[in-house]
């Protein structure tokens, strides 16, 4: 597959990446994943799960991560400008022309019927991301204890990342341990 | 100009979270340290990241690249924010798929997952708070959420679809 391949599909991603990046995984699974095969779709969730805990936007970070997969790091080059290129483009034509754009009034309107599907974008991914866990007790206890950190707690996300993550292994593994004794 | 590369540098790099988690880092670094914005513009610079495409560090750097020494600039600042990045994801990247076999891997990717459900729901939530204001959006999202769900409509589509609602409604 060649490189400019990936240029395009990145940069059609990144053309339509509104609401930050949770809002794209359903867009790049169906670009990546449904259409060009590039990857599995177990595999396509676990590379969301790692760049989304890594610094860095999660488009950017994605499109890097699927690049390399892909065609090695010029592969990820190519996807990581193809991914941020529209957003420079239109950030620099809204720089240069700036005044005029917060007045229009067609502008706003299309965003507030842009912004709900933003959120069912999101909701979607939520569903898709979702559908590929076992819920058992524990995954349903950290999937709570997630939102309750972040959303109500106001707990930045990493800090709810590596305590969680740590707090789900440790639980995992007693119940592992305590399963294993009951047998014996 | 090399100052400018830095500074995004060092907010693509610490900037964990993305999106509206980035936001505390530019504002320390863009209008408390180097003064190269106020904070009414960078006020603007969120607002107008809502309407564009792309990552908001991304939007910021590009604006704020331009502000300072034009389009030159946009492209040195840009470039700091996705070098941080790139950087960290490659080394991961190849870590991760050359050792996709070693069991502990396997498992902080199962107790990764419900996590980032969580914070989809929690982004949906912080999101949706600003977006679904009224019955029209409220209908709008749950249209959307039909489609995408039960039909194979590509997501750019629905958002056009969106956007077009948008204009016959608002």
């Amino acid at each position: 597959m060649n490189l400019l391949k990936l240029f395009i599909v990145f940069f059609k991603i990144g053309s339509f990446t509104f609401g930050g990046g949770f809002a794209m995984i359903p867009l790049i699974k169906r670009e990546v994943v449904d259409k060009q095969k590039w990857v599995g779709e177990k595999e396509f969730f676990d590379v969301i799960s790692i760049t989304q805990s890594l610094p860095g936007a999660v488009a950017i970070n994605t499109s890097v991560f699927l690049g390399y997969k892909i065609r090695g790091v010029s592969g990820a080059a190519f996807s990581a400008v193809g991914v941020t290129l529209p957003s420079f483009l239109c950030i620099l034509m809204i720089a240069a022309f700036f005044a005029s754009i917060k007045k229009l009034k067609l502008v706003s309107a299309v965003f507030s019927g842009v912004n709900p599907i933003v959120v069912a974008l999101i909701t979607t991914a939520g569903i898709q991301v979702a559908k590929t866990i076992r819920w058992d007790v524990v995954n349903i206890a950290i999937f709570l204890l997630t939102i309750l950190f972040v959303s109500i707690l106001d707990i930045h996300p990493i800090i709810a990342i590596i305590t969680l993550s740590m707090f789900s292994i440790v639980l995992k593994f007693l119940r592992k341990h305590y399963k294993k004794k009951g047998k014996q | 100009m090399f100052d400018v590369y830095m500074t995004f540098f060092k907010i693509g790099l610490f900037g964990f979270g993305g999106g509206y988690a980035i936001l505390p880092l530019i504002e320390e670094e863009i209008v408390a340290k180097s003064r190269w914005l106020t904070n009414s513009e960078l006020l603007d610079i969120i607002a107008i990241s809502q309407i564009t495409p792309g990552p908001i560090a991304v939007n910021g750097a590009t604006f704020v690249g331009y502000r300072l020494q034009g389009v030159l600039g946009s492209a040195f600042a840009t470039l700091g924010v996705v070098s941080a990045s790139f950087l960290i994801v490659l080394v991961v990247s190849d870590f991760v798929i050359k050792n996709r076999e070693l069991p502990w891997l396997e498992v902080i990717f199962s107790s990764l997952r419900p996590i980032v459900v969580g914070l989809i729901v929690s982004a949906a939530v912080s999101v949706g708070k600003t977006a679904i204001i009224d019955i029209k959006s409220m209908l709008i999202w749950l249209g959307g959420l039909g489609l995408l769900l039960n039909t194979r409509i590509h997501p750019i589509l629905a958002i056009v679809l969106g956007g077009v609602v948008g204009v016959v409604l608002y």
